[in-house]
């Protein structure tokens, strides 16, 4: 809630797991490449894992806790990428720090980020305390991220109205790990069962991709190297649309050709 | 519906797990969206029929009172059943001061 150009976007999703920190890693590594300066702030003090994710976990030797108690330098404590240099992390500190951080000490570290970046990702810890509370707290707009799964849509629901009640604008949903084969046979919720539950425009689609796996192992993110995988396309389509860029949305229910998907999709004619 | 929830049902199958999950999130979402506890919900249920069943004779078995959303807005939704239309109730004429 600033003044400035920078854009402050939160990442969310209520229930953990959903791939809240994989997207953040991403995106920023896919805004940064299309020339972005961009920031990720790991707010999930507890469970801290966007270093690891962005493979920067050995070169952290500050973080938000140091900076926040005057004991270093933002400069000091940002820890930039080697690959992508218009990326740049600010760990999360000790899981002690829950106990005394506040909205406001969020909104100072937002703050002194700010000027040197275009783009602000705050990656929010699961749930709906204070930890998520004092995220958005620091976040203009906010990035949606849930599952087409009952329990995850649901929690979503419960962070989309606590996002409203801030004055969180625009809120933007992206639809991860999403099953083709389940959609087409009507055996997983469709992307319009949950952009109508959860009236959200929709930012991004992310199929199920096991390359998603094998790069969280090595600590390189898929929008690092030119990946053709059905994520990495996914998430560069979703930092592209962040900057306005009209890019269609895939519709799962016509990956697939020959004649048992032209039966499946016969079988989601609406009749009425 | 679709062509595959209309099959489903002419052969008396359980329709795809989908749908259940849609419906079973809209229900929900509606009780967490209000914050209405499902005491007030009883109470204000049976207030409402209270008040309606004094102009008309309704069907109490097949009468329903829900919350129903759509769209982010949750909305009280009834249906009455009415029986018949009480032919002794006299409109009441606000008292002339």
């Amino acid at each position: 809630m600033t003044g400035s150009s920078t854009r402050t976007i939160l990442i969310c999703s209520g229930k953990g797991g959903v791939g809240k920190t994989t997207l953040t890693a991403n995106l920023g590594i896919a805004l940064a490449s299309q020339g972005v300066r961009t920031a990720v702030l790991d707010a999930d003090f507890g469970l801290r894992n966007l270093d690891l994710l962005l493979g920067l976990e050995n070169r952290i030797v500050y973080t938000a806790q140091e900076v926040l108690a005057g004991n270093c330098r933002l400069e000091q404590a940002m820890v930039k990428h080697k690959l992508q240099p218009n990326l740049a992390l600010l760990p999360a500190g000790n899981p002690r720090m829950l106990e005394w951080l506040k909205p406001e000490d969020m909104q100072e570290i937002v703050g002194l980020i700010q000027p040197h970046f275009d783009v602000v990702l705050i990656d929010a810890p699961a749930g709906i305390e204070d930890g998520f509370k004092n995220a958005a707290a620091a976040a203009d707009e906010a990035i949606v991220v849930t599952t087409p799964e009952v329990s995850a849509v649901r929690d979503a629901d419960r962070v989309i109205g606590l996002l409203n009640t801030r004055e969180v604008e625009p809120i933007q949903l992206v639809l991860n790990r999403v099953r083709p084969k389940m959609m087409q046979s009507q055996e997983m919720l469709g992307v319009t069962d949950v952009t109508d539950i959860l009236a959200l425009p929709l930012l991004g689609l992310v199929f199920e991709d096991e390359q998603v796996i094998v790069s969280t192992n090595r600590g390189e993110p898929l929008t690092l190297n030119g990946s053709s995988s059905p994520a990495a396309i996914a998430y560069r389509n979703v930092a592209k649309r962040l900057q306005g860029e009209e890019v269609p949305l895939p519709d799962p229910t016509k990956q697939r050709r020959g004649l048992r998907a032209k039966v499946r999709q016969l079988m989601q004619t609406k009749l009425f | 519906m679709t062509l595959r929830e209309m099959i489903d049902r002419l052969l008396g199958r359980q329709q795809a797990s989908a749908t259940t999950a849609k419906h079973r999130l809209q229900l929900v979402l509606a009780h967490d969206r209000s914050d209405l506890n499902p005491d007030l919900m009883e109470q204000m249920r049976r207030e409402i029929l209270e008040v309606v069943n004094r102009y008309v004779e309704l069907d109490l078995e097949g009468g329903d009172v829900s919350l129903e959303t759509e769209e982010r807005a949750t909305a009280l939704v009834a249906n009455l059943p009415i029986r018949r239309v009480r032919d002794d109730v006299l409109p009441q004429v606000p008292a002339v001061q």
